[in-house]
């Protein structure tokens, strides 16, 4: 048991398709249907062209590890019972971003380029997050 | 369009003692170091019809007026979010004080940031999983080290910068604090073999590349060029400034190289006419260690890069090339968001720092990652 929790995201108007789509554990993405590009975290319009016709594209969920920290001191209660811990920045093959965890692996064992693959897991009955696992 | 170059100066400068338990009220300190710093001025508050605070203090202009004895404020404004405004503030009030809105206006910033709320507990930061937050706090990204950390480390596997490189402008920091009687680390120096043998917070930073916590309030005055050569002080002119709010478009605004210094720096320069070889002494808002070297890159101290070489060189300490945070800066004086960085560099172009960069003409200085960014001159 840990003795305080990480917040659990709170869905918007502009993001409440990505979190309903991780339920059915899909990982989605905006893309611009004017200048192509892909955007994330999901926002209205897009943010290289301002366009506001954009689609929600299904992502394979593939990339690599951009950069990582361990947190390895309760430098909140939230971190209680539950170091050392890995927050890692995957780049996705679709170029953008997405913060998120690495499970079944050993924080030491992290490292910049490692090839991931996207999973699911199950926060409560309305929020699943978009997790990593180690490629091969 | 005029320029701002050279309209304003910095005319007296106030500050309380720093602590890890003042014990006072916000309210009480922000009074102190406002008075402390219109005295300095050689003002008496009723010459003082404006007054700039930062959205995250908890005094309002309007407390802090009734405190001071002034019925009223021709001008006021304030600035967020959280650590980044106190750049722009100055900009405010030399925007307010060269177009003949205010006479003279007092910035201010009163932060019981040690025994009240924070900042490294993540507390203030915190948005409970709201916008875009739901993308980064639900995995633990909760304090505002981790997003330091996740760039240091990228930093250090583009660049092969080191762990003793970050140790190095700790270390400077800590070096220019052991003569600043007024720091917090006052008296307590560290080597190389401390910093690498203390505890890790996350990952690649140590507690000693983490800004000092603090209790204390500090305040400035500012007014126009033309009231200024009547002042007490030599005036410390604002020579040239810029600020810069980043899009968070790309990397959940995670990325070393997406800093509002990097697109700042050519308005900065540009404005007042000056390289960066032409600046004598530096006041970088240091949260972090890390973001010194990236900052020097981004204001082209040195090339991108070779943050980590040039610091370890000891060219940010007292003697060096140029000469950063003499007073110990957030990592040893205080953390009171930039506002004392701004203060030692006024104190340095006046000739008055107990780390006395010889002949400093001219200062660069700047809030949160390069939110804001002014150079001052004598």
């Amino acid at each position: 048991m840990t003795s305080a929790q990480f917040p659990v995201p709170v869905p918007n108007l502009d993001n409440q398709e990505f979190f309903d789509r991780c339920r059915e554990h899909q990982l989605v993405l905006r893309r611009c249907r004017d200048c192509a590009l892909f955007s994330h975290p999901p926002r209205p319009n897009c943010p290289n062209c301002a366009s506001n016709n954009l689609e929600w594209v299904r992502s394979e969920g593939k990339g690599t590890v951009y950069t990582f920290t361990i947190t390895r001191q309760p430098v909140s209660r939230a971190f209680e019972g539950r170091l050392p811990w890995a927050v890692v920045d995957i780049e996705l093959e679709e170029g953008v971003h997405l913060i998120s965890n690495l499970v079944d692996c050993d924080p030491d064992e992290i490292e910049i380029g490692m090839a991931v693959e996207v999973v699911f897991e199950e926060v409560n009955a309305e929020i699943t997050l978009p997790k990593f696992k180690k490629v091969g | 369009m005029e320029s701002l170059k050279d309209q304003a100066a910095i005319v007296g400068i106030g500050e309380t003692v720093y602590n890890r338990d003042s014990g006072r009220s916000e309210l009480s300190m922000a009074v102190e170091a406002a008075k402390t710093a219109i005295a300095d001025a050689g003002l008496e508050p009723k010459d003082i019809d404006g007054i700039v605070k930062f959205t995250a203090d908890s005094t309002p202009q309007g407390e802090l007026a009734a405190c001071l004895g002034i019925p009223y404020l021709r001008y006021y404004g304030e600035l967020g979010p959280l650590g980044g405004a106190a750049c722009g503030l100055v900009i405010q009030a030399a925007m307010a004080v060269s177009r003949g809105l205010a006479n003279n206006v007092v910035i201010y910033r009163s932060v019981n940031g040690r025994s009240g709320a924070r900042y490294g507990s993540g507390v203030v930061t915190t948005r409970r999983g709201e916008g875009n937050a739901a993308f980064t706090e639900p995995y633990g990204l909760l304090v505002p080290g981790q997003s330091s950390a996740l760039r240091a480390r990228r930093h250090m596997h583009e660049f092969g910068t080191t762990e003793r490189q970050y140790g190095a402008v700790a270390l400077a920091f800590r070096k220019h604090a052991c003569l600043n009687p007024k720091a917090i680390m006052y008296g307590r120096p560290i080597t190389m073999e401390d910093y690498l043998n203390a505890k890790v917070f996350f990952d690649p930073l140590r507690i000693f590349d983490c800004a000092l916590e603090a209790d204390g309030a500090n305040a400035f005055v500012v007014t126009s060029a033309e009231r200024a050569s009547n002042i007490k002080h030599r005036p410390i002119y604002i020579m040239s400034s810029a600020q810069a709010l980043p899009a968070a478009a790309g990397r959940n605004g995670e990325s070393w190289d997406e800093s509002g210094a990097s697109w700042l720096a050519p308005e900065l320069f540009g404005v007042a006419g000056v390289t960066p070889k032409d600046i004598n002494v530096i006041g970088f808002y240091d949260h972090f260690s890390t973001v010194i070297i990236t900052k020097l890159e981004d204001y082209g101290f040195c090339q991108r890069g070779e943050g980590g070489p040039f610091v370890e060189e000891g060219s940010i300490e007292l003697g060096g090339e140029i000469p950063v945070n003499t007073s110990g800066g957030h990592l040893s004086e205080a953390y009171l968001q930039g506002m004392n960085q701004i203060i030692e560099v006024v104190r340095q172009l006046r000739g008055d720092s107990y780390a006395q960069v010889e002949n400093a003409e001219l200062g660069l200085v700047d809030s949160g990652d390069g939110a804001g960014a002014l150079i001052l001159r004598r």
